[in-house]
């Protein structure tokens, strides 16, 4: 938060709005990003993330506010933004016909590299990403997870310090998810900072701080632990159903309960307490449900999100 | 190949085999699904999901193997069973300059819906895609999760007894897939049979039954927890010094981590959990075992190290063919 937003900070937010017609899809954004950060950008969809992210990538101008990002106003210079940042974007990140190289050869020449520079640059990042034996395959015919590593070899080819990536992972399968985040980490680790959107909500735990947008504004803000104890108090259940549509009728309704969100195949129950004991929570489930099976579960930012952006909903 | 009609089965999929050249999408796939079920397809990135999709919904003939709709060809034009399907492709276009309310509409004359008909079931899909608010907007200037959105609304204006669907829910926020599934409860709670694929793990425990595929056919198959029951491996919440607890589990029987609140969640194969846990307490964290999920088990029997390259190749969907199916026109 404010704390971020000092000299050393990567980005700096301030006042941050963009308007489309009449419609503001950012409105009086503020933060700032740390170095070495990574920042989690949540929010429903429609809610301002890619628009955001494209302003902060120099690629839309903002019609209020100022935003700076590697110590450059995005406004006054946003070539030079550009050159110091790498951007996975959601709609396009790899041309499907070209190889994994052609694709890495023609971004590096987009960024002024050339010869033996970029041969030896391609050559690096095709093995950190762990696509060598991929390099002469057309994207197109990798699965989405590979697609995805490609895409972020691209981003990385002209070594910034800063990296925006817009739902790196959608549509990703868990295991790919995990080795994509990996990569990304292994580079924070080495000092890179990180602004990432997901719908992930396991995704957005390895952030050290997290911003919630609702409607165009930034709705909370903070690290993973601040966010559950300020939006989502109380203790977590996880209750396995066999009769769903009962327990969700008479969840909402029971003393102490605070939430009751469906989630897999059963919910989690969010109670208070003060008024509801575990067996309490317990007792009530079976009545209506013998094979109901109730387990302490921890808060995690699903719980948040839904809170956040639906009030619960329960 | 003599006609498979069974009781109760609407949707076989019987020995379907495919190939891409020289790469093998699917390599023997068979699943049936009655009425009424909601049945998952889950497998990694080109385990060969869309493949069998695409197949199912008539856009392609397989290799080998028979696909079967109600007893008809999905293939075959004239068998009438454009009718009873329904199909949302993973990549699905719109008229980007029609907006919201112009593209249910095209859908809807599509579907041949009345007017009535319409009205109520564009309503309803409006409220639980929060487009509502939207309706007079061009559909090239929603966000992506809004366009996916809208595809789907479009794709659920129609309801057909056998409904596929290829991951509906990526780039969809966490408020509304949990109010389209509410959604598909419904379909299906009216007899409606819905096949869908989708990377999230908790959606597939939503399923009445999952196939996990893998390598092009089905490595296990049953009602999502029954098949977490009989998960070997071992679930831990370690918590702890992370940095170094990571750092130790790099090792050999790992299956995967994750962060779990401030904790991390940790699969080992069962083998491993004995000595994986010792090593931990001795480097001070505190470990505790917890139940498995669907994730825990995907990630050990289908994911994780090096994915074998051939399954991939040639299994996305692609073009023009989905975006005539969508508009019916197959
Ligand atoms: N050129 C434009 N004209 C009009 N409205 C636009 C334009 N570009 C974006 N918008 C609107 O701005 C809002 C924010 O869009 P944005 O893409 O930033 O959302 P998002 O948070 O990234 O959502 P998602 O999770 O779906 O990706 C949306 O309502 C979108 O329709
Ligand atoms: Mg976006």
């Amino acid at each position: 938060m404010g704390g971020a937003a000092t000299a050393g900070a990567a980005i700096v937010v301030e006042g941050l709005g963009r308007r489309f017609g009449s419609f503001d899809a950012v409105r009086e954004v503020s933060f700032g990003v740390g170095r070495g950060e990574i920042f989690g950008y949540l929010g429903a969809n429609g809610a301002g993330k890619s628009t955001t992210i494209r302003i902060l990538c120099g690629l839309l101008a903002p019609t209020a506010g100022r935003a700076r990002v590697a110590g450059i106003d995005v406004r006054a210079d946003p070539e030079g933004v550009k050159r110091r940042i790498g951007y996975m974007s959601q709609k396009f990140s790899l041309y499907p016909d070209l190889t994994v190289e052609e694709n890495l050869d023609f971004f590096g020449g987009a960024y002024g590299l050339s010869g033996k520079a970029l041969a030896q640059r391609i050559d690096a990042l095709v093995a950190e990403v762990g696509l060598e034996a991929q390099r002469r395959v057309q994207t197109r015919s990798l699965p989405g997870g590979w697609q995805q590593r490609a895409a972020l070899a691209g981003a990385l080819l002209h070594d910034p310090e800063i990296l925006f990536l817009d739902e790196p992972t959608a549509g990703v399968d868990p295991a790919s998810r995990r080795e994509f985040l990996a990569l990304v980490r292994r580079r924070v680790r080495r000092g890179v900072t990180v602004f990432l959107t997901t719908h992930y909500m396991d995704e957005a735990e390895y952030c050290g701080r997290v911003g919630l947008m609702v409607d165009g504004r930034l709705a909370t803000l903070g690290t993973p632990a601040e966010l559950k104890a300020r939006h989502v108090p109380g203790a977590f259940f996880a209750v396995r159903a066999g009769r769903r549509a009962d327990l969700l009728a008479m969840l909402p309704g029971l003393d102490g309960v605070l939430a009751a969100n469906p989630y897999g195949a059963g919910f989690r129950v969010r109670v208070d307490p003060a008024r509801l004991s575990v067996e309490g929570l317990a007792a009530r489930c079976r009545g209506v449900d013998a094979g109901a099976e109730i387990e302490p579960a921890g808060a995690t930012l699903d719980d948040v999100f839904l809170q956040v952006v639906a009030g619960g909903r329960a | 190949m003599g006609e498979v009609v069974e009781p109760g089965v609407v949707l076989l999929a019987e020995g379907l085999e495919h190939s891409f050249g020289a790469v093998r999408a699917l390599a023997g796939l068979s699943f049936r699904v009655a009425a009424g079920e909601l049945y998952g397809l889950i497998g990694a990135d080109g385990a060969g999901k869309t493949t069998a999709l695409r197949i199912l919904a008539g856009l392609m003939r397989p290799g080998r193997g028979t696909a079967r709709i109600a007893g008809k060809d999905p293939a075959d034009a004239r068998s009438g069973v454009r009718e009873l399907l329904g199909y949302m492709p993973q990549r699905y276009s719109l008229y980007g300059d029609l907006s919201v309310g112009e593209n249910l509409r095209f859908f809807a004359e599509l579907f041949c819906l009345d007017r009535r008909v319409f009205a109520e079931r564009s309503e309803r899909l409006l409220g639980i895609t929060r487009l509502a608010r939207f309706i007079d907007r061009p559909a090239e200037k929603l966000s992506g999760g809004m366009y996916k959105k809208l595809a789907l609304a479009c794709a659920l204006l129609h309801r057909p007894e056998v409904l596929l669907l290829d991951e509906p829910t990526n780039g969809v926020d966490p408020v509304s897939r949990l109010d389209l599934w509410e959604l598909l409860y419904g379909f299906v709670a009216e007899g409606m049979s819905v096949v869908v694929s989708t990377p999230y793990m908790d959606e597939a425990e939503r399923c009445h039954r999952v196939g996990l595929l893998h390598g092009g056919r089905l490595l296990l198959e049953g009602a999502p927890e029954r098949l977490v029951g009989g998960f070997e491996g071992v679930v831990l919440r370690v918590t702890g010094d992370l940095e170094k607890v990571e750092r130790q589990l790099e090792g050999a029987g790992v299956i995967a981590v994750a962060p779990l609140g401030g904790s991390l969640r940790v699969v080992v194969g069962a083998e491993a959990a004995g000595p994986v846990e010792a090593e931990l307490r001795g480097l001070g964290a505190e470990v505790e075992r917890l139940r498995p999920n669907f994730e825990d088990l995907f990630l050990a029997r289908a994911g994780g190290e090096g994915l074998p390259f051939d399954r991939a190749q040639g299994v996305r969907a692609e073009g023009a063919e989905e975006q005539r199916a969508q508009r019916g026109e197959g």
